[in-house]
This record gives C-alpha cells, sequence and structure tokens, in this order.
C-alpha cells in the first residue's frame, strides 16, 4: 500500500545525532506598507529547521508568525507587503534570490503548506481528487489518469475511509476533519522536505484536531519531512514539537527545545502566555473562586508604531529603564536556548 | 428553595423544509431531551463539540429560540410558555454574552449606548442615571471612562467583550448565559476576561452557564460540568469528579484529546477517537455515541442509555454501568 523506500528513510532526531539544517531564516524582514504607515509584521527573525524535526512556532495572533511561513514560500500579496530583507536558504539556496518559475518548482514540491481553514483553501469547484492530482501532474509530470491514481492512494496516505469514492466528492460533502486529511494528502502527495502547517488543527474540535496531529506524526516518522508547526496552542506545541521558537511583535523573544522552554521558560512574555492559561489537571482540583489565572496585562503593541526599547517591556513585570532604552539582544542562555531580555539570566536562575 | 433555574427534558427540533411547498421534510435534533439545574452563585460548565447544540441550550432557556417541548423554571415558575410581554421581567434576570465581540456590537452605536441600552429598553433609569451607570460599569469592566463615546471598530478584541459583558450587568442578572466568551480571544486576554468574570460573580453573587469547547477553561471556571453529545447530555458531575473519574468514554476520549501544554505530556497515554460526530439530522439509534465508542456492545446500538446517578452526585448516560459502576472503564465481559 505505501511506498517502502520511504519507510526506510530513518528520522533523525536533535539531540540524538546533529540532523542537517534543511532550511534556514536569517534576519528576515517582511514590512507591509499601508496608507496608516508601515507595519513591521516580521522584523528580524531567524531560526532554522532540521530534517525531521517539528519546529513550533508560538505566538498570539498578530506577532508575525504566519507571516514568516509565508515569506518562505514567497506568498506575500506585492502591494502592500514585501520581503524588505534577510535570507531563507534552503539547501543553501537563497529563496529570495529565485526567479517565480524557479520558485514555483520548489512550492508544493519540496515546501509545501496546509492552512487553518479547510474549507476556504480548498476550490469548492473541484473534486478533491482533482485537487490533490493537480500538484502531483504538475511536478512530477504524470498524466491525468495516472495523477488521479496517485490522488487516490495519497487519500489512502492519510486514512480517509474510502479513497476510492471519496476521491470524486466535492468539498461541501467533506467534514472539517476529512477536508483537513485532503489539504495534508496536497501537502505531501510530492513528499515535500518541508512543511509548513499554518494553525492546521485550529477550526477542528479537540478530538478530531487529535486525529489529525496523530497523523501528521505518523507521517513525519515514515516520509522524515521536517514540519514547521505554527499555533497559537501552547497545548499542541507541547506535544509535538521538538524545538520551539517563542513570537512577540514580529520578533522572535525565545527559541528552546520543547522540554526546557516549557520547564524552565527564560522570557517574562513566555512565562506569563504558560501562566495564563488554564491547566486541565489543576483547574479541576481548585476552587475557581480563590484560583485566578496570572494575566499578561495591556495588549500587544501596534506594530505600526512599536515603542523604543523591548517590545515587551510595556506589560513586563520585570521591566526596568534599561529594558524601555534599547531593544535586548538575543543571547544563548543555555546550550539551544536563546533568549532575548535583559534580565534573562535572572529569570532563569529563578525557576531553577 | 428551588434553584434559580431549572430545565427538564428541554427538547429543540429544527425543520428542515424542502420543495415548493416547504414542505417539512426533517429535523435537526439539535437539542434532544436534556435536563440540569443552576443553584445561586454557581456556575455550570456545558461542554461539546460543535453541533452537539450547547449553544442552543443556552438560546433556549432565554426564548431567544422557542423550545419544541421540555420545561424551563426561573425560581420555580415556569416560563416555557411566555410571550414577548410576559418574558420582559425574565430577561432582566437571565442575560447573555456571545462570542464573537465583533459580531455582536451594532457598529453604529457608540460603546456607551450600546451598555446602556438596556436600560432604555427596561424603562429603569432616567438618561442622568443612565449616564452614571454606564460610567459605573466601564469602570467595573475596566474601561476607561472616556471610552463611552469610541465606537466598537476602535476597541481590541478583549476590550469589546467587556463591552459585551457590561452590556450584560446593565440590568443587575441574577443569570449569566456565557456562550463561548472567551474563545475568540488570544490566551493573555482570554486569562483577563476569565478573571473578571470570576471577580464580577464574586461581587455581584452571580449564576453562569458557561458554554465552551475548551474544557480547560470550563474546568477553571465551573463548580460542576456537564459533557454534551449530539443533542443529549452525556454526563454532569462536579469538575473535580468529571476529570478524575470520567464515567461516560466520551468524556474520558474528550480529557485525553486536550493538549496539556507540559513538557512530560508527549509521553501520556491517549484515547484516540474514530470517525465524525455523527449528524444530527439523522442521529444513530440507540446511544448516540456508540459508532465511535471503544467499549460498546450490542444493547448500545438500540437501546438509548439514561441519565441516570451512578454514583452520588455523578450523573452519566452509559450501559456500562448498570451492573454498578465501572471504572477505569472496560467492554463488558461476553459482550
Amino acid at each position: 500500500m505505501y511506498e517502502p523506500k520511504l519507510v526506510e528513510q530513518n528520522m533523525t532526531k536533535p539531540g540524538v545525532t546533529p540532523a542537517e539544517t534543511v532550511l534556514e531564516i536569517e534576519n528576515l524582514r517582511t514590512h507591509f506598507f499601508t496608507t496608516g504607515g508601515v507595519v513591521r509584521a516580521v522584523d528580524g527573525v531567524s531560526y532554522t529547521v532540521r530534517n525531521g524535526e517539528t519546529l513550533g512556532v508560538v505566538g498570539e495572533s498578530g506577532c508575525g508568525k504566519s507571516v514568516t511561513a509565508l515569506s518562505i514560500l514567497r506568498l506575500i500579496a506585492d502591494p502592500p507587503g514585501r520581503i524588505v530583507g534577510g535570507a531563507i536558504r534552503f539547501e543553501g539556496t537563497n529563496l529570495l534570490d529565485l526567479t517565480e518559475r524557479e520558485m514555483e518548482a520548489i512550492r508544493g514540491n519540496d515546501i509545501s503548506m496546509i492552512f487553518q481553514e479547510p474549507m476556504t483553501s480548498l476550490n469548492p469547484l473541484l473534486t478533491v481528487g482533482r485537487q490533490v492530482a493537480e500538484a502531483i501532474a504538475l511536478h512530477r509530470g504524470l498524466s491525468g489518469r495516472e495523477a488521479l491514481d496517485r490522488a487516490v492512494e495519497m487519500l489512502r496516505r492519510v486514512h480517509m475511509p474510502e479513497p476510492e469514492r471519496r476521491v470524486h466528492a466535492y468539498p461541501h460533502q467533506l467534514s472539517g476533519g476529512m477536508r483537513q486529511r485532503v489539504m495534508i494528502a496536497m501537502a505531501v502527495s510530492c513528499d515535500p522536505k518541508v512543511l509548513i502547517a499554518d494553525e492546521p488543527t485550529t477550526a477542528l474540535d479537540v478530538t478530531i484536531q487529535a486525529q489529525i496531529l496523530d497523523l501528521m506524526r505518523e507521517l513525519q516518522d515514515r516520509l522524515g519531512t521536517a514540519i514547521i508547526l505554527i499555533t497559537h496552542d501552547m497545548g499542541v506545541v507541547a506535544e509535538n514539537a521538538d524545538r520551539v521558537v517563542v513570537m512577540y511583535a514580529g520578533r522572535k523573544v525565545e527559541e528552546a527545545s520543547a522540554k526546557e522552554l516549557f520547564e524552565c521558560p527564560g522570557h517574562p512574555y513566555t512565562k506569563g502566555l504558560l501562566g495564563s492559561l488554564p491547566n486541565l489537571e489543576v483547574a479541576a482540583h481548585t476552587n475557581a473562586r480563590r484560583a485566578r489565572l496570572n494575566e499578561i496585562k495591556g495588549m500587544v503593541p501596534s506594530l505600526a508604531s512599536l515603542p523604543k526599547g523591548c517590545t515587551f517591556a510595556s506589560r513586563c513585570n520585570f521591566a526596568t529603564a534599561e529594558c524601555h532604552a534599547a531593544y535586548p539582544p538575543l543571547v544563548q542562555h543555555r546550550d539551544g536556548h536563546w533568549i532575548a531580555c535583559w534580565h534573562a539570566e535572572r529569570l532563569l536562575e529563578g525557576a531553577a | 428553595m428551588s434553584p434559580l433555574l431549572e430545565v427538564r427534558d428541554l427538547k429543540k427540533h429544527f425543520p428542515i423544509h424542502k420543495g415548493v411547498f416547504s414542505r417539512v421534510s426533517a429535523h435537526v435534533y439539535a437539542v434532544d431531551g436534556v435536563s440540569f439545574h443552576i443553584d445561586r452563585g454557581e456556575t455550570l460548565g456545558l461542554v461539546g463539540e460543535s453541533g452537539c447544540g450547547k449553544s442552543t441550550v443556552g438560546r433556549t432557556l432565554l426564548k431567544l429560540v422557542e423550545p419544541t417541548a421540555g420545561k424551563i423554571l426561573v425560581n420555580g415558575e415556569d416560563i416555557t410558555g411566555f410571550n414577548g410581554p410576559q418574558m420582559l421581567p425574565y430577561r432582566r434576570q437571565m442575560q447573555m454574552i456571545y462570542q464573537d465581540p465583533y459580531a455582536s456590537l451594532d457598529p453604529r452605536m457608540s460603546a456607551g449606548e450600546i451598555v446602556g441600552e438596556p436600560l432604555i429598553i427596561h424603562r429603569v433609569a432616567a438618561p442622568k442615571e443612565r449616564r452614571e451607570r454606564v460610567a459605573h460599569l466601564f469602570d467595573r469592566v475596566g474601561l476607561r471612562p472616556e471610552l463611552v463615546s469610541a465606537f466598537p471598530h476602535e476597541f481590541s478584541g478583549g476590550q469589546r467583550q467587556r463591552i459585551g459583558i457590561a452590556r450584560a450587568l446593565a440590568l443587575n442578572p441574577e443569570l449569566i448565559v456565557g456562550d463561548e466568551p472567551v474563545s475568540a480571544l488570544d490566551v493573555s486576554i482570554q486569562a483577563q476576561i476569565i478573571n473578571l468574570l470570576m471577580d464580577l460573580q464574586d461581587e455581584l453573587k452571580l449564576s453562569y452557564l458557561f458554554v465552551a469547547h475548551d474544557l480547560a477553561v470550563v474546568e477553571h471556571i465551573s463548580d460542576r460540568v456537564a459533557v454534551m453529545y449530539l443533542g443529549r447530555i452525556v454526563e454532569t458531575t462536579d469538575k473535580t469528579s468529571l476529570f478524575e473519574m470520567p464515567l461516560h468514554p466520551y468524556t474520558e476520549a474528550l480529557l485525553s484529546a486536550v493538549p496539556i501544554p507540559k513538557a512530560s505530556a508527549r509521553t501520556r497515554k491517549r484515547v484516540i477517537l474514530a470517525g465524525d460526530v455523527p449528524s444530527p439530522i439523522n442521529p444513530p439509534p440507540g446511544c448516540h455515541f456508540h459508532a465511535r465508542c471503544p467499549y460498546a456492545f450490542a444493547r448500545c446500538r438500540h437501546e438509548v442509555p439514561a441519565l441516570r446517578e451512578v454514583k452520588p452526585r455523578h450523573w452519566a448516560a452509559c450501559h456500562l454501568h448498570d451492573g454498578g459502576v465501572r471504572f477505569p472503564l472496560t467492554k463488558p465481559a461476553g459482550a
């Protein structure tokens, strides 16, 4: 049923063997030029993704996590948006130097993407089979018939019930979970090296979310794909990512292994975010009347007029004059644990 | 003393019309026999996945949709058959907070007008008193006083939700139905709103029916939790028992599907349910959950399990416990 050669590819986990970097984003800056001013949606973000690992990218709405992902595939609408600086290296090649035609050969083939809302990202007028077959026909040069056969095989790979019949179904005839399976089938149809999953389960119910995340893990184990998992859900990251990047107001504020990040978060924003989540286990055993959640006061600053200094300072309980004066550099405080905070060392010691 | 609110065997079936003469061809069994009560000062959480009927329950309580069958009692009085004018005094006691802070505020009214409107409709305050009351409500929900003249588009999502809460509080209600009041908000803002709702409850002795899909949020804010699946309540008890000892297989699956933000979360055991929620238009016979249930046996396929008190103060609708409480859940031998 499945291709045996794919099964044999072994999955490398970071920390076990130094895995090869497949995608590297360096100092990426994507700005939107609007009538209200320049919106610095992504302002100097760097991260790398290694073969076979899952990199979680977390942050709240407007932190630039999705714009970074769209920048990787060069899908930023211009105007108003533009990548104004930095580099995106895929296996050593800077994607920003490629022509549009060369880029088309990479999109959906080497690097593919799953979007949040499966209903709006599928074409309602075409059968799901045709939509899955399209990328295969384009990138693999298969005929329509062959591509459709492969589409059936792909739907089977994502555990779609009755794939031979469902290949002729239209998106509205499928449930939300099945539509997301179709999206994943499309995304993995050309065995991509990097899969960008932008809030892949946000629109789904929890029991369906569990199915989809399970499927993504299974495909990763089999295909060795590197996954960039973009989400606002700390729980999804904790259970699925190997390493985590935390973004705030267009910048990376922290990066660490998932274990390290959840055990000793170093940036006040990460700490705040984790503290503001109701925990199922704790919530079940405490009297709601007394247990207040730790809130992060205030709200995210406007990306069109960012304050001088640290962008989180106005909401931070640890902020000092230093924080309001200059943006802190991203410093590696522990092995693989990077934090952009003037007080990181003190906070890490406090946590330990 | 009778509870603040009691609901007995509530049903809401929406007809589906077809053809030129709009014949009723089928029904959506959105709520199919739901019973519960809420005491004064208490929070009942109602959880379930999309399409399980939890929002319809909330809307039917306030008679924003007419129930098909069943009874709704407020302070012991049956309000099920009441018409608009008869309902008016009860609407003062029961208010609603909606999910989407963008769609639930009129974009052409200022924030102050939105919060003051219930006072006009119920003719409870002269213009001067009204301004004072609005100013007080703004202060109470954490909005700056000069914002009364601002319009909804000038507010962020969290602030809009505060306007919605101020509006719901305007008439000093006893019960507030929150229909997913925090699910459209970012987590840092979500925590602010949850804390506000709990503070208000302490101060004003409010009762809440908190309808949501996020189990962690519901557990945090509620005293008791009712779990809904496809129009029916499958389990209800206090939150600690629900978490420690889920007696319905659906509750067990729901609890294990919630991702936990902890480093140790990757190793925990999960129950991953197969398949999707069946359609409420043509729900399966017997127990609605049997097709996805890992423990289902013959009886589940044709006989509807009743919601009964399986152990003291713990109700579940599952045949597994017919011969006494079976925990941890296992498939009955010989079935």
